[in-house]
């Protein structure tokens, strides 16, 4: 099973301020630990939302809205997507990601469930989060 | 947390961190069988302490710490010991060497890379040629994949005790040969190796082969045979075949949702709806096989299978499949690993490169071949081949004869259906 660890934004990563030399070190050394666990499937970090867009849906309509976006919170700073066969170890892994902004900053992270192409076979009972598939 | 809670989080832990402290303690006292019942000590501790105490911040470190204290004072037993019996000779001072206060030191600052080779070292002990194949699997999947002996039965259909007994002996014969725990040398690299690959790639091919109903341990094989996959890749990054193999897996486990249908019937390659395939899985495929040529191992026998797999996983409808870049990839693969079974998947190959009849030609010089008497495909790739041919009443003998050769009922009803549709035609 496959489970998502999402950064959420933040003033800094909203501004494109880089993480200081220790974080750095941190996220390398976590990520690296994933990889030679064999759990890692995808990492990455998104660029402020600045450079991005909104396309938005109204009554049929659709625009565009050019960031930045104001809701912060609600902003993905970044992903790492795992594949481990429970939700304790996704627990476990997720428990030891470092803290993203820096030891003493506030920050959150978010771990969230995938589902499978197969969780949409059709006709198909979507397995309940268990922890066993 | 719950009882229950804590618990499943220690198996969490447990299974993150329960090869790297194996691999340690199996460098202190030179004893894979040792070395695990010594973890397993460790683990028995954490489950004591932990549900009062609460999980340790950095409970891998912990766990490590307990198995190697309990190694260390093992060894001092030893020593103590043979002390006591003046057995004294080169054994102890081999062990003394253990306990003299610098090397406990030295021990204990083992680095992260000093672990990562500790847990090469355990691959190739657990996968050692003295082992036959099956004890190979059973003590893979329980060393390295961290799975309890429950688990590995339930994934191979056979009773707990079996695979018990299995690992058991397994440890026994290591200890018994005095295996040396550590990465082969040179010369025996290739070969030791190649064991280590075979053994994830049998894992991995089990999962493959489980089929609806199954237990969800076996398909769940396919996922170990991958982990541990990259997990030798992380540690070997320099083997192209490590990568060849981890390609191969990571191309095959993409179509895992499309090879069967609803009813649990297995979808041929060229009918699967490629919509659900897997791109991530594809993708990090291409990525490994890309590294594993870079490196110079195109004609790798695992990365020319990935690489025949990668010609599928590119072409987005069946019909743009390139037959002619896989015909030259079957006679690339045909050359380092000659086999019947390649030669029949060749001539698949020949067929939709350049017609059937091109095809036929080589199944039929096949048709000698005393180690494909009972393999099913063979009639079933010349059934294929007759009705492309035209030559349909041909072809509908060769489609029953594989019906009553497979054991798997599934692809009998198949291929009965493919017969009847032969007889219908007019």
């Amino acid at each position: 099973m496959r489970f998502m660890i999402i950064v959420r934004a933040t003033p800094d990563t909203e501004a494109g301020v880089m993480p200081e030399e220790p974080l750095m070190a941190a996220m390398a050394s976590y990520h690296e630990a994933l990889a030679k666990a064999g759990v890692l499937l995808d990492v990455a970090g998104l660029q402020p939302s600045a450079k991005g867009w909104r396309v938005r849906y109204r009554a049929g309509r659709v625009s565009v809205v050019d960031g930045p976006f104001a809701d912060t919170q609600s902003l993905v700073a970044g992903y790492t997507l795992i594949q481990v066969r429970s939700r304790e170890e996704a627990m476990e892994w997720a428990r030891r990601f470092p803290a993203p902004m820096g030891e003493q900053a506030d920050a959150e992270i978010e771990v969230r469930q995938l589902y499978e192409v197969s969780d949409f076979a059709p006709g198909k009972q979507r397995r309940a989060d268990t922890g066993h598939p | 947390m719950t009882q229950e809670a804590t618990h499943r989080a220690i198996e969490a832990v447990w299974r993150i961190e329960s090869a790297k402290v194996i691999a340690h303690v199996a460098r202190l006292v030179r004893d894979v069988g040792l070395a695990e019942e010594l973890a397993q000590d460790a683990l028995v501790s954490a489950l004591e302490h932990w549900p009062e105490a609460g999980l340790p911040n950095n409970p891998g470190a912990w766990l490590m710490a307990a198995a190697k204290n309990r190694a260390l004072d093992r060894l001092r037993q030893d020593v103590l010991h043979a002390r006591k019996h003046e057995e004294l000779g080169h054994d102890l001072d081999a062990l003394q060497a253990h306990v003299v206060p610098d090397f406990v030191d030295a021990l204990a600052e083992a680095s992260e890379d000093d672990i990562g080779d500790d847990l090469l070292r355990l691959v190739f002990t657990a996968c050692h040629p003295l082992l036959s194949t099956d004890a190979r699997v059973a003590l893979t999947l329980r060393l390295i994949g961290g799975l309890t002996t429950d688990e590995i039965a339930r994934a191979y259909l056979v009773p707990e005790k079996t695979i018990a007994q299995r690992i058991v002996r397994a440890k026994r014969t290591l200890t018994e040969a005095r295996v040396p725990f550590e990465v082969p040398r040179a010369a025996d690299l290739p070969a030791r190796l190649g064991s280590v690959l075979e053994v994830i790639y049998l894992v991995f091919n089990e999962g493959y082969s489980a089929t609806a109903g199954d237990d969800w341990m076996r398909p769940a094989l396919c996922a170990e045979a991958l982990r541990m996959g990259r997990i030798v890749a992380e540690l070997m990054p320099d083997e192209s075949e490590v990568l060849g193999l981890v390609a191969l897996m990571e191309i095959q486990a993409s179509r895992t949702s499309a090879r069967v249908d609803d009813e649990g019937r297995p979808v041929l390659l060229m009918d699967q709806d490629r919509s659900r395939w897997d791109p991530l899985l594809i993708r990090r495929g291409l990525i490994a096989l890309a590294r594993a040529e870079s490196l110079g191992g195109a004609r790798g026998p695992y990365a020319l299978q990935a690489a025949l797999a990668a010609c599928h996983a590119r072409a987005r409808e069946a019909d743009a499949t390139d037959w002619a870049q896989i015909v030259a990839l079957y006679d690339a693969l045909a050359q380092v690993a000659p086999s019947p079974v390649i030669e029949l998947n060749r001539a698949v190959a020949v067929g939709m490169a350049f017609g059937p009849a091109a095809g036929l030609e080589i199944v039929d010089a096949l048709g000698v071949e005393p180690s494909l008497a009972n393999y099913h495909w063979l009639p079933s790739v010349r059934g294929d081949l007759l009705a492309k041919l035209g030559r349909l009443d041909e072809a509908r003998v060769e489609f029953e004869r594989a019906a009553e050769m497979t054991r798997n009922a599934r692809e009998r009803d198949l291929l009965m259906a493919r017969a009847r549709a032969v007889g219908n035609s007019p």
